[in-house]
């Protein structure tokens, strides 16, 4: 029996209440730092870290491709670490250091060596896949010793661009590379 | 896999004009670098519902009934609707896609099934993934959980997924109204083929299919409307590439003005064609804001674009061959056949693309092309990246070298036997183009091409190779292919040109940008027609307010024409602010010039202006200078540019792989590609756009596939397994180019959007067939998985490892 909404009253439509709870999900208090700020939320237990971040925090820099950890796209650094934040939960970020693409050169701050390699080597056209791309090759360029080429090509297999036919990423990266670790031998590292 | 090494990255660009020629480094990219593009989803509409949609999880099924009741009491859903609920709204849309040229009309008399897609399904439903209802509830999560509590009973029917299955007569009828599964149908003759088929020294005849591939940009399609409680307007933020047609449409579908609806595409994540139609989501997001009096939200996720965004590329094609004994093509026959899925969505655009594309650079005195597009209960297909010509040049360039083989010549040298010569530009094909006009390649150098080509490829080297044999089951293998491309194609594009008071220039045009990088190229074009500093020009595209009127950025055409609109209408504000000068300082107009934003005299160098100071004080009422009635005060001009006919750009690409017998899986040890695509505005961009399309075609060469089983259900609905390629599968591309400039325009300039993508599929498969010419292997279809080239030697009798 399809009902007839074909012109429901607006006044009835709308719901000023927050959202009711949808089981199974629970409620959680979580605390934890997003670009340097400390961030305490309530979150519900099925919220992903990338929703989290783009509708609750408005950090929209990051992006969603996929939602199934394929892409890349939703990349942000966990403790250092990349994650795809598609496929974590906002919950498990309690306690954590959290960085997204907005966080690396607020304002109006000169663009960092990666970012600064992107523009440079033209390695992004539409742009979307850019942030998780730029996010990876942070973590590499912050790695203790310089990556070898194996772990670059790791790194980057890990992310789907459909625009730039991925050699002008790979320049981005391997400048930037070269930038952070002068004269730095590439088969160092491992 | 071979990267080679990484050149040194390009400095930006320093210096004056002219501006059109250099790799200016892109203006988009700062804002996109640090988080702050504004793609549809980043734009916060504060208290908005968002949608879901309940798709079909059958190929081909009548509804019997849907209850929504549980899915309405759900928490936070706001409201539930299934088709007739919005089977008030008329359902037609891709409207002027389906509209057949007139001058096609007349010649050809094509014929064009008219499918309007309903915005949600009532009775029955054609294809996995079809909308069904939607649900709009207070955020995404609470309208998914509603969507599983919404009951539809479903009475399957036969499916169809096989085209050629589809045109039997005793095949199901997926529409009740048309009289069998034809969508659309076109048939086109030149000279006498039957007599040159039946005189002809050698004949070839195979079957070449065209496998089924997407688009899959990483941004999936999103659409967000509001109506503004202030004006009172509709503001639609689409992510499309053909904002003007959105506003159209949904004003059509709304029963609005056009002109009270206002559609935003500012950064759109990667298009390639499946964003240039309309979708009924696009349509069901506006209707809901504005029933529900509130902001709506719909964010496709990739399964849903995978199954439910439009697909491409599926054709067979029954193609022959007639040469003479030194090769020379006499005749070429081809039946193609185009699976156009559930609905016809746009019309010839595919089918005709591939039957005026198929003769290539070829000359081809006689000529037999008929070709029918079929429906089935399959996803939508339209344009992708190339629209039809990827498709019919992996047919041809297959032929060509089945010829090449029949007559014991070398592939490269039987195509430069048959190429039309740059002395023969303009050159007519005796077909007739998309737009109905005799068919005439504008200008070109077909034999340089392929020359290049040739040299880069190192054809001994690996017929040296060859001669060794396989080492350690590896072989070696080269193949060629070309293409040409009708680019800019009409009807037309819009620039308009104000000169603010501070002498910055704001240019609006009507195409908006997936990642072209429009802000920088038409800029460089407006800061060299005008006369003023690169850094001046400010560009909007991409919103309908900021022009009237506008086609999109669709079919390599952006650059040619709202380029072209962008360089006439800066050249009339040029001769105005010229004029405007003159009055100001009582000299004659000629003895001006206009250089980087500053107005002097050719004689004496005392009198200069900025264009600041001009302009500062031109538009003030009461300024003294007489307007002579053209309003010559205000430094503004808006043109539509209508191309006179197609920017003809042309490509021969080559690769060199190693393909592993045992394994099938077959490596690019080089990939060449040789275009010409007239004069270059932007090098960077440009080669960015073709590096990004030949990726595109190596995807659809060797891993993507969109797969049916025989019930009509997808088994590539995710990345899981439909495998796009990524950095580690896409080599370093030895790329090279020559410059025939277009007569079509005043900058020179054809279209290279799509070119990258033409050539891949059929250059690939050409080479693995010379791979494994060993084993009399033929490479009929795509895409060239290690499992499928086992498969091909398993048929040839050898043994391949297990799986
Ligand atoms: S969105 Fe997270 S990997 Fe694609
Ligand atoms: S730049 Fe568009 S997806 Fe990478």
């Amino acid at each position: 029996m399809t009902t007839d909404l074909a012109t429901p009253d607006p006044a009835t439509a709308i719901h000023a209440a927050p959202p009711p709870l949808a089981e199974p999900s629970g409620w959680h208090e979580i605390r934890l730092t997003v670009n340097g700020a400390p961030v305490t939320a309530q979150v519900e237990s099925r919220l992903l870290l990338s929703d989290f971040l783009r509708d609750r925090l408005r950090l929209t820099g990051t992006h969603v491709g996929c939602e199934h950890g394929v892409c890349g796209a939703c990349t942000v650094l966990v403790d250092g670490e990349p994650a795809r934040s598609c496929l974590t939960l906002a919950v498990q970020c309690a306690g954590a250091e959290l960085r997204t693409v907005e966080g690396l050169a607020p304002g109006d701050a000169p663009l960092t060596p990666v970012q600064r390699a992107f523009h440079e080597c033209h390695g992004m056209q539409c742009g979307f896949c850019t942030p998780g791309f730029v996010m990876t090759a942070t973590a590499l360029t912050e790695q203790p010793r310089r990556p070898d080429a194996a772990d670059v090509a790791d790194a980057l297999s890990g992310h789907l661009c459909r625009c730039t036919g991925y050699r002008n990423i790979r320049r981005a990266v391997c400048q930037a590379l070269d930038e952070r670790f002068d004269g730095g031998d590439a088969e160092q590292g491992e | 896999m071979s990267h080679g090494p990484s050149p040194a990255p390009r400095q930006p660009a320093r210096g004056d004009g002219p501006w059109t020629g250099r790799p200016v480094p892109r203006v988009e990219d700062d804002r996109l670098l640090r988080g702050n593009g504004r793609y549809v989803d980043d734009v916060a509409l504060p208290g908005a519902a968002e949608a879901a949609f309940l798709r079909s999880p059958h190929a081909h099924a009548r509804i019997r009934s849907v209850d929504v009741t549980a899915a309405l009491a759900a928490p936070g859903v706001v409201a539930v609707w299934t088709g007739v609920d919005v089977a008030h709204l008329p359902a037609m849309l891709n409207r002027e896609e389906l509209r057949t040229p007139p001058g096609l009309a007349e010649l050809l008399d094509p014929y064009v099934a008219i499918t309007p897609m309903p915005l949600l399904a009532t009775d029955k439903v054609l294809y996995v993934g079809q909308p069904v209802a939607v649900v709009l509830a207070e955020n995404r999560y609470l309208a998914e959980d509603a969507l599983e509590l919404v009951d539809v009973r479903y009475a399957p029917l036969p499916v169809l997924v096989d085209p050629d299955r589809a045109l039997t007569e005793d095949a199901p009828l997926l529409h009740d109204e048309l009289r069998d599964n034809t969508a659309v149908a076109v048939a086109t003759k030149v000279g006498d083929p039957d007599a040159a088929f039946a005189s002809a020294h050698t004949v070839v005849s195979e079957e070449f299919q065209a496998h089924r591939y997407v688009a899959s940009p990483v941004e999936t399609r999103a659409v967000s409307a509001q109506v503004d409680p202030y004006s009172g307007e509709l503001t639609v933020w689409s992510n499309t590439q053909t904002p003007h047609r959105v506003r159209e449409a949904t004003a059509h579908t709304l029963g609005l003005d056009p002109e009270r609806v206002r559609v935003i595409a500012t950064d759109v994540g990667g298009g390639f064609g499946q964003k240039g139609i309309l979708y009924v989501e696009e349509m069901l997001v506006p209707y809901a804001a504005r029933v529900l009096g509130r902001p709506v939200l719909w964010r496709e996720d990739r399964n849903e674009n995978l199954t439910a965004s439009s697909h491409a590329r599926e054709q067979i094609h029954r193609i022959e061959l007639a040469a003479d004994a030194q090769g020379h093509l006499l005749a070429v026959r081809d039946r193609i056949t185009v699976n156009f899925g559930a609905y016809n969505m746009t019309g010839l655009v595919v089918p005709y693309n591939s039957v005026c594309h198929l003769l290539g650079p070829y000359r081809v005195p006689h000529v037999d092309i008929d070709v029918v597009g079929v429906l089935t209960n399959t996803t939508f297909a339209t344009p992708y990246r190339g629209a039809g010509r990827p498709e019919t040049v992996f047919a041809m360039e297959r032929a060509m070298d089945r010829l090449a083989a029949e007559l014991g010549l070398e592939p490269a040298e039987l195509r430069a036997r048959n190429l039309v010569g740059p002395d023969e530009m303009p050159y007519a094909t005796g077909l007739v183009d998309r737009s109905g006009k005799p068919q005439s390649y504008d200008s070109g150098d077909f034999p340089e091409l392929l020359r290049r080509a040739v040299a880069k490829a190192d054809v001994e080297g690996v017929r040296a190779r060859q001669r060794e044999g396989a080492r350690d089951g590896r072989l070696v293998g080269v193949g060629f292919a070309m293409y040409i491309e009708a680019t800019g194609l009409g009807p037309f594009e819009t620039a308009r040109i104000d000169v603010a008071p501070s002498g910055r220039v704001k240019l609006a045009i009507g195409a908006p940008s997936q990642g072209q990088g429009h802000r920088t190229s038409m800029a460089q074009i407006a800061a060299d027609a005008i006369g003023v500093p690169f850094d001046a020009v400010d560009v909007v595209g991409g919103d309908t307010s900021a022009t009237p009127f506008g086609v999109g950025t669709i079919a390599s055409r952006a650059l040619v024409n709202a380029g072209n609109a962008t360089h006439r209408a800066g050249r009339l504000v040029r001769e105005k602010i010229i004029e405007a000068a003159a009055r100001r300082l009582g000299v004659p107009a000629d003895g001006l010039d206009l250089r980087e934003g500053v107005i002097t005299s050719k004689t004496a160098e005392e009198q200069a202006l900025t264009l600041a100071e001009l302009a500062g004080r031109a538009p003030l009422p009461g300024t003294p200078e007489p307007t002579d009635g053209r309003h010559g005060t205000e430094l503004s001009e808006t043109v539509h540019f209508r191309p006179p006919g197609f920017a003809v750009s042309s490509g021969a690409h080559a690769a060199v792989v190693e393909v592993d017998e045992h394994t099938g899986e077959t490596e690019i040890l080089h990939y060449v590609a040789v275009h010409d695509a007239g004069v270059i505005v932007n090098p960077m961009i440009a080669e960015g756009q073709v590096t990004g399309g030949i990726a595109q075609g190596i995807g659809g060469a060797l891993y993507e596939e969109m797969i049916y089983g025989p019930d009509g259900q997808p088994r590539t609905g995710t990345y899981m397994d439909y495998l796009v390629p990524t950095s580690s599968e896409i080599p370093d591309l030895d790329l090279d180019e020559i410059h025939s400039p277009s007569p079509m325009n005043d900058l020179g300039v054809k279209g290279l959007g799509e070119g990258g993508a033409i050539a891949p599929q059929a250059v690939l498969a050409n080479a693995v067939e010379d791979a494994l010419r060993p084993f009399g292997v033929v490479v009929r279809r795509g895409p060239l998985s290690p499992s499928r080239v086992r498969d091909l030697l398993r048929a040839a009798g050898r043994p391949t490892a297990a799986g």
